[in-house]
């Protein structure tokens, strides 16, 4: 077996073991990046220097015989929003394409805590707007499934590394679907937390109210063990939870048998690929064999949560995205006096997709427009909210498609940025409610990958990977490779 | 319908400069994007109070303790522009003369 096929609870072992190094390990990890990122260019930036380091200090402090932590010298990957010391963050925009962050992001450096080395920053969408990775100013990221559709987005980067087998673990950020959704489209595993379960310090605000770091990985261990890495109260976010942090990985084993799975029906409407549809409800088997109750449930406000969703985003990016002026930090264009120039710098550094939101943001806020569109939305969103919470008084879990469509052609949604949208529509409530959501493979169709969402109330992060852990052991899909070939090419 | 001097406005608002492209561009699906959005309408939420955030938490209080944080220097690297300690941005204010 390949190293890089390996999961990485399979990695920490081999290197406690002594059979592999660190040092090889991340040599290995980076050979394989250069192998495959011609064809998949999932990574803005890749760190060899900083990773050796790294994996060499981890090589040290095993030799000495230092107890080490649970990543020590486990390779994973960064999405580019999210800010590293001395390596740049680029947002895969052309503001920050020479942002050199001067400090880490506390998920980062918990990582560097557990031991991890990380081996480079990911491709996304710019400002992680878009579900394809085709908005970024460095280029797009290809599946590695078949390599003329779109991984997803706008964490496709970190999703298609995984996929591609570069990594075993991966960062990405979910505001609307942006973890969970490239986890489907390349038949690879994201969680998005509960809203405060992660801090967001350093990461590069899009919509505050709505995002949160999230693992992606191969398989529900390395998820759980990765997001045990990054979880809990952060001083630096007023907004994580006080709630005490509980590790998840000791209870993956724990019975799920009685646990009641509720099945809404709009999530399952005309909207929905037949394909997809099958495929999602064909799992309700192997749960219900797992000792699962399925119960059919109705949500019927669902359908309006990608309106809100995309209202109350775009307003938060429009003021979030101010800060883009050139003068601290960014682009700068010259400008006569400094309207120009903060003009000109916001022209030349956002690509159209930012734009777009900025606009529609600044829109929904402004004077006239308020009331019909952003209160509304934020009314919305506390039906949406209620509904979901009621939801959960009767069900323990609930269990949707991540996306309802498969993984489309590249190029083919780029004018008709609605439709894009769209795609968000299962994993946008999530995102609204503040609630957590974890996307697993669940099959093909004609070598595409679909993927399922299991979502639960409040904190209830262990039950999902929980309810994952035990489906992901009874079902094979979970852990299929790319073939070499990538329909196109070979990965 | 929105217009195209509408969207210029917005463009002003937000401190964009849009090329005449772009401005054609955007209408159209600003427009075909804003419509979707009215479908918000449909529901009545009378007096249902607006989520802006879904944490139960409000003001969260810390110890007003001396922390190291980042250097003048560190804070000034990524400047486009600076002069000495300050950052150097182009005139704000018209030169009388």
């Amino acid at each position: 077996m390949h190293l890089l096929d390996m999961t990485a609870a399979e990695l920490a072992e081999a290197l406690a073991a002594k059979t592999v190094s660190a040092v090889e390990l991340t040599r290995a990890c980076l050979e394989r990046i250069a192998a495959v990122e011609p064809k998949v260019h999932a990574f803005i930036t890749v760190c060899a220097e900083e990773a050796f380091k790294q994996a060499a200090d981890i090589d040290r402090r095993r030799l000495r015989g230092e107890p080490l932590p649970p990543l020590a010298g486990i390779p994973v990957a960064v999405k580019d929003n999210i800010c590293t010391a001395g390596i740049r963050t680029s947002c895969a925009s052309r503001m920050l394409q020479d942002f050199v962050p001067p400090y880490d992001a506390t998920v980062v450096m918990r990582l560097k805590q557990a031991g991890a080395v990380v081996v480079g920053k990911t491709n996304m969408d710019e400002f992680a707007m878009g579900s394809t990775t085709e908005y970024s100013f460095f280029g797009p990221t290809r599946n590695p499934w078949r390599h003329e559709y779109v991984p997803g987005g706008s964490s496709g980067g970190s999703a298609a590394a995984l996929a591609a087998r570069a990594v075993p673990l991966a960062l990405g950020s979910d505001t609307g679907g942006s973890v969970r959704l490239p986890a489907a489209f390349c038949g690879v595993m994201g969680l998005k937390p509960t809203y405060g379960r992660v801090s967001r310090y350093g990461l590069v605000a899009f919509a505050s109210s709505l995002e949160q770091i999230g693992p992606m990985a191969r398989s529900v261990r390395d998820l759980a063990l990765l997001y045990d890495a990054i979880g809990g109260w952060d001083d630096y976010d007023q907004t994580t939870l006080p709630a005490e942090f509980i590790p998840t990985l000791p209870g993956l084993n724990k019975e799920i048998k009685g646990l009641r799975v509720g099945v809404p029906a709009e999530y399952f409407g005309p909207g929905l690929e037949s394909a997809v549809r099958e495929k999602v409800r064909s799992r309700l088997k192997v749960l219900q064999d797992l000792g699962l109750i399925v119960e059919e449930i109705s949500l019927p406000t669902t359908e309006y949560a990608v309106a809100a969703y995309y209202v109350i985003a775009m307003a938060e990016a429009s003021s979030n995205l101010a800060r883009y002026d050139g003068v601290r930090y960014g682009h700068r264009a010259a400008g006569r006096d400094i309207l120009a120039m903060f003009t000109r710098t916001r022209q030349e550094g956002f690509g159209p997709e930012v734009k777009r939101r900025i606009m529609i943001g600044t829109y929904v806020l402004s004077a006239g427009y308020y009331d019909e569109y952003y209160r509304k939305a934020q009314e919305v969103r506390t039906l949406i909210r209620r509904e979901l919470e009621a939801a959960f008084t009767r069900c323990d879990l609930l269990l949707t498609p991540t996306a309802p469509v498969l993984p489309w052609m590249m190029g083919e949604k780029q004018r008709d940025p609605l439709t894009m949208y769209l795609a968000d529509c299962c994993t946008v409530p999530a995102n609204l409610a503040g609630l957590p959501g974890l996307s697993l493979p669940c099959g093909f169709v004609d070598g595409l990958p679909v993927g399922m969402q299991l979502l639960g109330p409040a904190l209830s992060e262990p039950l999902l990977l929980r309810v994952a852990y035990h489906y992901e052991q009874a079902a094979a899909s979970c852990h299929a490779t790319p073939p070499e070939g990538g329909g196109a090419g070979g990965i | 319908m929105l217009t195209q001097e509408e969207v210029r406005q917005v463009a002003r608002l937000a401190r964009l400069e849009l090329t005449s492209e772009e401005e054609q561009l955007f209408t159209g699906q600003i427009a075909t994007i804003v419509t979707y959005m009215g479908k918000l309408q449909e529901l009545s939420t009378g007096d249902v109070f607006p989520t802006s955030h879904v944490l139960p938490l409000q003001n969260v209080f810390r110890e007003d303790l001396v922390q190291t944080s980042l250097t003048q220097e560190a804070a000034l690297a990524n400047a486009p522009d600076r002069e000495g300690p300050f950052f150097k941005v182009p005139p704000v204010l018209e030169d009388p003369a």
